[in-house]
């Protein structure tokens, strides 16, 4: 290995072979892109509908104007409701797994990994299709409903009103995005918290009850400070990815439920603003990676501890 | 041995109510959906959410379907063209890594990370920008395979990273004494690299090729950016026969594209399997 390192490398055919291919496939295919969009959004449009680059921090100011402001906190609530939400089922869902008996325990992951394998626009569409009003829920709710009107019919009193089943709009508003975004990131929430469930040494959780903590201490004081890297990653697996999600907003929240994704893609449709639709990737791309870098100081703070 | 303790009462969660309760929820939760899905395919109705009995006849009507065998075809052949290109950057990629030092070495190394963080969509609109203004005055044809070109080449952008990841995992548990010891024994830099490095990647090579393969054939967003027209994959006919009308044909399409993934990953798991036992 030593010698190897004070080799002249740079004199070295095989180097180059080696390294010019991907290092210039990603320099032009990968970074050149992402500079013109940065550039981009410092563009401005003239006269003739070209973009020309007039280094004007006009789009950043309009990118921060009321209406994408609000999508923009909307994005992040929704997205953060989501991940509290795959949190509190993905959590129950790892002890479950993690705690049954050995020959049941690789069957119940290849469970919730099975959805996982199949292509993203179709399990949205399934989703989309259990919400729609003659839908699964909706079909489930009628069946309740109807049982419910022979009750009343029997005992005599009024506890529904109307004389027919009127199927819930479930479909195009925020709570539909945020079932999808559960729907979607629900695995990748399990795993990691099973991973660090799985290596956790129970003799400490068997202490904790045996000095007299009740389950409900034992798992709080106990047990989730020991797998918090899992539940870090977990939480990290399933928000990043909601934040840029542009399917789910599509497909389930319509016009009336959009997220930052769905403005970027408008902004580069037909006869709009590429510069501005530049600037929000750009303003999208930075919370990304603020979030990204914060997750990463988290972990190098709890491991020095 | 902590795994037979953890079956002793009372601290065995598994047996616990919420846990169970939901797990099973969990599960029904995720499958719901795509099994109803499947169902439906069998739907002999045109609107998708109400039964009138089972056909085949949306496989056949999909099978026949013109545009939809088009967009399959274009697919398999996006999939297996940037599966090839990937695998032959992100094996330069990982090599190149683990077998010079040179300058930005590390720069380079933690970039290869960044289509992980850089979300798809801003991936997608900077190649969309990239393709319009650098080959907008470019034709590269319409007729097939030419019109694939641009997506290939997004789609091997945001594959190869990932193969060479893979593939960096495997070769950093090589040895460099037997790259020495090949050079000493006579071997140039090409022997040495096809002959002593090459098949000890074999296992990594496989599933790298699995991983990139049903990353394209997977994707969507990106290739929504840059597919024009006459150059459309499979998610992306779906999902525009989705925005125009929703018949049970949909759902067969769906189907199909589900049993080619399984199909694809169990074969991979399988096929890996075996190279791990040799």
């Amino acid at each position: 290995m030593k010698n190897m390192k004070k080799e002249k490398v740079y004199k070295k055919p095989a180097f180059w072979f080696f390294s010019i291919p991907p290092v210039g496939w990603y320099g032009v295919f990968m970074l050149m892109p992402l500079i013109m969009l940065w550039a981009f959004s410092f563009g401005s449009t003239n006269e003739q509908f070209q973009v020309v680059l007039t280094w004007t921090t006009k789009n950043y100011l309009t990118a921060f104007q009321p209406i994408y402001l609000k999508i923009l906190l909307k994005t992040i609530l929704f997205s953060a409701l989501a991940t509290a939400i795959c949190l509190v089922i993905g959590f129950f869902v790892a002890l479950y797994i993690s705690f049954s008996s050995p020959q049941w325990k690789p069957f119940w992951l290849i469970l919730v990994i099975l959805p996982f394998w199949t292509n993203l626009l179709i399990r949205v569409f399934g989703v989309s299709t259990m919400l729609s009003n003659s839908g699964m829920i909706n079909k489930l709710l009628e069946f309740f409903w109807n049982k419910i009107k022979i009750l009343e019919e029997v005992l005599g009193w009024q506890i529904l009103s109307g004389d027919y089943f009127e199927p819930y709009d479930m479909l195009y508003n925020y709570g539909a995005v945020v079932a999808g975004m559960v729907y979607v990131s629900l695995p990748f929430m399990i795993l990691p918290i099973y991973s660090s469930l799985d290596k956790l040494d129970i003799s400490y959780l068997e202490a904790s009850l045996d000095l007299g903590a009740s389950h409900t201490r034992t798992i709080f004081k106990i047990m989730i400070p020991m797998i918090m890297p899992g539940i870090g990653f977990g939480i990290f697996l399933t928000f990043i990815p909601s934040l840029s999600t542009f399917l789910i907003p599509d497909m389930l929240g319509g016009p009336n439920a959009q997220m930052i994704a769905n403005v970027i893609q408008r902004q580069f449709g037909a006869g709009s603003n590429w510069p501005l639709g530049a600037a929000l990737s750009f303003i999208l791309m930075y919370i990304t990676f603020a979030f990204f870098f914060g997750h990463m100081l988290y972990g190098a703070r709890r491991d020095k501890r | 041995m902590s795994k037979k303790k953890r079956q002793n009462e009372p601290l065995n969660y598994s047996k616990h109510i919420l846990p169970r309760l939901m797990f099973w929820f969990a599960v029904i939760m995720l499958f719901f959906p795509i099994i109803s899905i499947v169902i439906y395919s069998f739907n002999d109705s045109k609107r998708i959410t109400i039964w009138r009995g089972f056909t085949f006849n949306n496989y056949t009507k999909a099978f026949f379907d013109l545009g939809l065998r088009e967009a399959f075809i274009n697919s398999l052949t996006i999939a297996a063209a940037s599966t090839v290109i990937s695998l032959v950057l992100g094996i330069m990629s990982a090599y190149l890594l683990w077998r010079f030092r040179f300058w930005g070495r590390t720069f380079y190394g933690s970039m290869l990370s960044l289509p992980i963080v850089v979300p798809e969509i801003c991936m997608g609109v900077s190649l969309l920008l990239f393709f319009n203004k650098v080959f907008g005055g470019i034709s590269l044809g319409s007729s097939w395979p030419a019109n694939l070109i641009l997506i290939i080449i997004a789609h091997v952008t945001f594959c190869f990273p990932f193969v060479s990841m893979v593939i960096s995992a495997r070769i950093n548990l090589y040895s460099f004494d037997q790259l020495e010891a090949a050079f000493d024994l006579g071997a140039n830099e090409v022997r040495a690299f096809f002959d002593v490095v090459l098949p000890f990647l074999k296992p990594a090579l496989i599933a790298s090729a699995m991983l990139a393969f049903t990353l394209s054939l997977d994707d969507f967003v990106i290739t929504f950016f840059t597919s024009g027209p006459d150059s459309v994959t499979f998610p992306v006919k779906v999902y525009s026969m989705l925005r125009f009308s929703v018949t049970p044909v949909v759902n067969a399409a769906s189907t199909i594209l589900i049993v080619i993934t399984v199909l694809l990953t169990l074969g991979g798991m399988a096929v890996q399997k075996k190279v791990l036992i040799d």
